[in-house]
């Protein structure tokens, strides 16, 4: 099986992040910067299907000359190359235009299968996969704690509000992959050296046949008129347990009307 | 007036008329979409039940039902959905476009949005009449403001944004909705559908009052003491990802960057840390309650009532006092 898998390289969530103030983008300079963490779950994903059915599994990233770094990360987990798509034009994309960008890399790369994320950090917008699925024609099964290929067949369990569901499609599909599908595995010291040889081919917008200006801040569909950070919770009351924390405690409910 | 399309959330069994409820946040949609023109919600779903919702639907002002069911709806994942509502949008021309910022929500409206080559914002916390949009970023600690500059205002609204108050319209008149699918549409099928036992409690998303235990909670039995306390404030239960990573509680219960994201009137945690990816879930709730061992945990920064003491202490006497209260 051909599988691409979907890598975002986003800034840790666990550090401080915010927009640019000159033109409202993420700032992708202070911060340092990770593979996606549900993309993780991805790249294992495609490995054990390897593993399981053979074929090759490439890693797909559109992102700024910087996620190379996090490319070479994906690859030394295990897979065969990686296509960077990368063009300063790109700066600002909205996920309409990112769609359009790796839906136009994908186009070139045929996978039987593509896995990604459920969702990204930084954006949280859990839309790309479906948007793929729409550009590209084919299924998008997204979510997934569980993914089985079965011939042509890919049949996923996921989780709803009401219990889990288990949905199935032909391939090629776009199946996204939530935290508890498996547990990503850490680099070897072979993979992190094996991964320096690995093929990374980088992909500009001429490449893809998508002019500079459907794209980046000047093609996006949206727009950030003004960001502002929150102003921090004030500091509230904090007691010490001394024996009675627990009616202290409901003495707050009750003045706050909860109980 | 133009019309505002609203994208109905349901509770309930999908695939089967009857016991058919409606999500607060489709409420809250209909009290924001009141301020931009004429309510008109759009219900996906089995036969019947938009006739079944539309007296609710119209108590919060829509004005009009349109219904698109059956099997063609139920039977696949959101793909008709959405090529159902672009076509609606081309035709109505709405004045802009809100659907519940939930998974479901934000694929159907991410389809539409390549289907019309048309903007989107999600995670939608308030809607001006001139289309733009509030969103939090960032866990919560940034204010974005933000605009569709290609096409109409398609936005995923985050539930408990907006207190829904009724304005009856007259009963809203059901319109059938035609669902003619693409030939790409049908492709994922639903096989099963599986309900696991759900109690009494309100959905976690929707709660006016969410009590989370973390690892301090120290196992799934303990976690009897966090559903009390949920049970004597009316609220839901939710869990840390170190609780849910543990098998303390269900990962569907999980609260923060990679599980739900609430915004609850209170938020108790229990023996949680605080982290920064556990605030992300939790840190727009009006009020917030946390009881926790060491005087240094982060949780303590966001806490309006912060307890610092052992929660098999602290929390069997909250219940006890509250039980003495009501
Ligand atoms: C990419 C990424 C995504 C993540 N997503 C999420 C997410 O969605 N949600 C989430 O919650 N986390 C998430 N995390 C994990 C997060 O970083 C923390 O590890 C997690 O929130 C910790 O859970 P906790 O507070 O329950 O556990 P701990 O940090 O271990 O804290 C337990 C707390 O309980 C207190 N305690 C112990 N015993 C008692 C007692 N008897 N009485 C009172 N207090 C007691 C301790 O003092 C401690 O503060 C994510 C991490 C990453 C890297
Ligand atoms: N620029 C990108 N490059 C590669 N993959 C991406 C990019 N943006 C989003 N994705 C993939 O789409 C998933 C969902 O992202 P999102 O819709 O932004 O929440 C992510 O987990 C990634 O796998």
């Amino acid at each position: 099986m051909n599988i691409v898998v979907l890598v975002k390289q986003v800034p840790d969530s666990g550090a401080e992040r915010n927009l640019r103030s000159d033109d409202s983008t993420v700032d992708r300079g202070s911060a340092s910067n990770v593979i996606n963490e549900m993309d993780e779950y991805a790249i294992e994903e495609a490995l054990r299907i390897r593993e399981a059915h053979g074929g090759e599994v490439t890693v797909l990233s559109m992102g700024p000359a910087g996620a190379a770094e996090s490319i070479r990360k994906a690859l030394s987990m295990g897979p065969d190359g990686a296509v960077h798509v990368v063009d300063d034009a790109l700066h600002g994309s909205c996920a309409v235009a990112t769609s359009k960008v790796l839906a136009a890399a994908l186009r070139t790369l045929s996978p039987d299968l593509v896995l990604c994320g459920a969702e990204s950090t930084d954006g949280r917008v859990q839309v790309v996969p479906h948007m793929l699925a729409e550009r590209l024609g084919v299924a998008a099964l997204t979510g997934a704690r569980k993914l089985t290929v079965d011939g042509g067949t890919l049949t996923v369990e996921r989780q709803t509000e009401e219990g889990y569901e288990v949905v199935t499609a032909p391939a090629p599909a776009v199946v996204s992959v939530w935290d508890t599908i498996n547990e990503p595995r850490y680099p070897s010291f072979k993979g992190i050296m094996a991964a320096k040889k690995k093929p990374l081919r980088t992909l500009a917008l001429a490449d893809l046949g998508i002019p500079a200006d459907e794209v980046g801040l000047a093609g996006a569909t949206s727009a950030v008129v003004e960001h502002s950070q929150r102003p921090p919770r004030s500091g509230g009351q904090k007691i010490t347990d001394g024996g009675d924390g627990g009616v202290r405690l409901v003495e707050f409910l009750a003045a706050e009307k909860f109980v | 007036m133009a019309e505002v399309l609203v994208v109905v959330e349901t509770t309930g069994a999908v695939g089967a008329a009857g016991g058919y409820g409606v999500k607060k946040v489709t409420l809250e949609m209909l009290t924001l979409a009141r301020e931009l023109g004429e309510p008109a919600a759009v219900v996906f779903g089995a036969p019947g039940g938009a006739q079944e919702l539309g007296a609710k639907l119209g108590e919060y002002g829509a004005v009009k039902v349109y219904a698109a069911e059956g099997e063609q709806i139920t039977a696949h994942l959101v793909a008709p959905k959405a090529t159902v509502l672009a076509e609606l949008i081309r035709r109505v021309q709405p004045a802009a476009v809100l659907i519940g910022s939930t998974q479901e929500g934000k694929e159907i409206a991410g389809r539409v949005a390549v289907k019309l080559d048309n903007g989107l914002l999600t995670d939608v916390v308030a809607l001006a009449a001139d289309g733009t949009a509030t969103q939090v970023a960032f866990a919560g600690s940034t204010i974005v403001k933000s605009r569709v500059t290609r096409g109409l205002p398609l936005v995923t609204v985050r539930p408990n944004s907006v207190t829904p108050t009724p304005a009856p319209a007259a009963a809203p008149a059901v319109e059938a909705v035609a669902v003619a699918l693409g030939e790409n549409d049908t492709l994922a099928r639903v096989v099963e559908r599986v309900a696991e036992q759900k109690g009494t409690r309100p959905e976690l998303t929707e709660a006016n009052v969410v009590v989370s235990g973390g690892r301090g909670v120290g196992s799934a039995d303990n976690f009897k003491l966090v559903e009390e306390i949920a049970d004597l404030l009316g609220g839901a239960v939710g869990a840390s990802r170190a609780a849910t990573d543990s098998g303390f509680y269900p990962h569907q219960f999980q609260v923060g960057q990679t599980g739900k994201t609430v915004s609850p009137q209170l938020y108790v945690a229990l023996g949680i840390s605080g982290a920064i990816q556990h605030r992300a879930g939790m840190q727009t709730s009006k009020t917030i309650v946390a009881v926790n061992k060491d005087p240094e945990a982060p949780i303590f920064e966001l806490a309006d009532f912060g307890v610092v003491g052992d929660l098999f202490k602290v929390v069997p006497q909250a219940a006890e006092e509250i039980r003495k209260r009501t």
